[in-house]
């Protein structure tokens, strides 16, 4: 399932997808966990009963301002989550 | 086996009661009537309300309450339903019962009192991609309702006002307090009432068409919740949309309660 956490306001949108298929056999040691500075991620037992990696509910309202530390103004070539998860699973809209 | 489904929303109670019945030797599930729909009683906390919706569903469906083989919850209060067995979110419902209802729906579009959201769904009713605006509620119900008291129209006449409109007033707004005063400003300038009803319905059409796309359209699309009865916002999603036809099951604000309901009878323990 790819599970889109974020919205979308006046400014643009803001999302981050998980591809949570990879999370069922998460070949990264759920390196998604240790690697965001802001602790954003959790593991959940989605609605089918799968082990899964989710963005935490006290972030989905204020992605744009949660990840400005890892997106500096001048531009920014990787991001801790994306590189931390090989297997591909996570994608940022903006 | 009957099983129960219960969905917990912002503003309402719902049940559904599904019973498995053999027709002619092949289990068939039937659902119907047995649903109660009552409005979040104030003066009770939400577990009460919970108990107290599905007690009068029994009452009403003539079923006792040893019965009901497994209860499923689901909706924003899904977790304060002591008595469910399990809980699934509104999302996974959502899917389940609409591709029940209408087998060929393959994206759902589910606005609720207070969140819209966009769901693929594969032929099983099991979800594969799905978006929510955990942050705005301009995409949702309530919206359009405290509009139409604006403009002193019940609901049914703010759906019925927008279709005589063919004015398109861009609402640039896109929280539900800046939006209400672009309204207000509307009213004082003397617009007439069908093109305010136009405007708004179409602004919460546009909001919940970005989480349809960011899912991406595919196959049959199937509207499920309360903004189904209104005829303007169904007309608005399908120009934003850009499809001639949408699916609108049988009693809407129920199809996540039914997801539930049929959740629960695949269940565990
Ligand atoms: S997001 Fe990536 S690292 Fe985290 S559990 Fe899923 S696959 Fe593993
Ligand atoms: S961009 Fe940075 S702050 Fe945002 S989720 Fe990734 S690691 Fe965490």
């Amino acid at each position: 399932m790819i599970a889109n956490y974020g919205y979308k306001d006046g400014s643009g949108e803001y999302y981050i997808s998980i591809d949570t298929d990879k999370c069922i056999v998460c070949e990264a040691g759920r390196a998604c966990l240790g690697a965001c500075p802001k602790g954003m991620f959790e593991i959940i037992s989605d609605d089918y009963d799968d082990e899964v990696a989710a963005v935490k509910q006290q972030f989905r309202r204020s992605l744009a301002f949660d990840c400005a530390q890892c997106k500096p103004a001048g531009g920014y070539t990787t991001l801790p989550c994306v590189s931390a998860c090989t297997p591909g699973a996570i994608k940022h809209s903006w | 086996m009957i099983t129960a489904g219960i969905d917990m929303g912002s503003r309402t109670v719902k049940v559904v009661f599904l019973e498995e019945l053999k027709v002619d030797g092949a289990p068939q599930l039937k659902w119907g009537v047995k649903g109660k729909h009552i409005m979040f009683p104030e003066d009770l906390d939400a577990d009460q309300a919970a108990e107290k919706a599905f007690n009068e569903a029994l009452q009403a469906s003539g079923i006792a309450r040893e019965q009901v083989r497994r209860v499923v919850a689901t909706g924003a209060g899904r977790k304060q339903v002591k008595f469910a067995h399990e809980d699934v979110t509104e999302v996974s419902a959502g899917a389940k019962g609409t591709v029940f209802m209408c087998p060929s729906a393959r994206t759902v579009i589910d606005v609720g009192a207070e969140e819209g959201r966009g769901i693929k769904t594969d032929a099983d009713g099991k979800v594969v991609d799905f978006a929510g605006n955990e942050k705005c509620a301009a995409g949702a119900g309530a919206f359009a309702e405290s509009m139409s008291r604006a403009l002193q129209l019940s609901l049914k006449e703010f759906g019925e006002a927008s279709l005589r409109s063919d004015k398109t007033i861009p609402m640039n707004a896109q929280c539900t307090v800046f939006a209400e005063s672009e309204v207000v400003s509307l009213i004082h300038s003397s617009t007439p009432k069908e093109d305010i009803a136009k405007a708004v319905l179409d602004a919460v059409a546009s909001r919940v068409t970005a989480m349809a796309r960011r899912v991406g359209i595919e196959g049959e699309v199937a509207l499920i919740g309360g903004m189904v009865h209104n005829v303007g916002f169904v007309q608005s999603l399908k120009t934003a949309l850009g499809v001639d036809n949408m699916l609108l099951p049988d009693m809407p604000e129920y199809v996540s309660a039914l997801g539930a309901a049929l959740i629960a009878t695949e269940g565990k323990a």
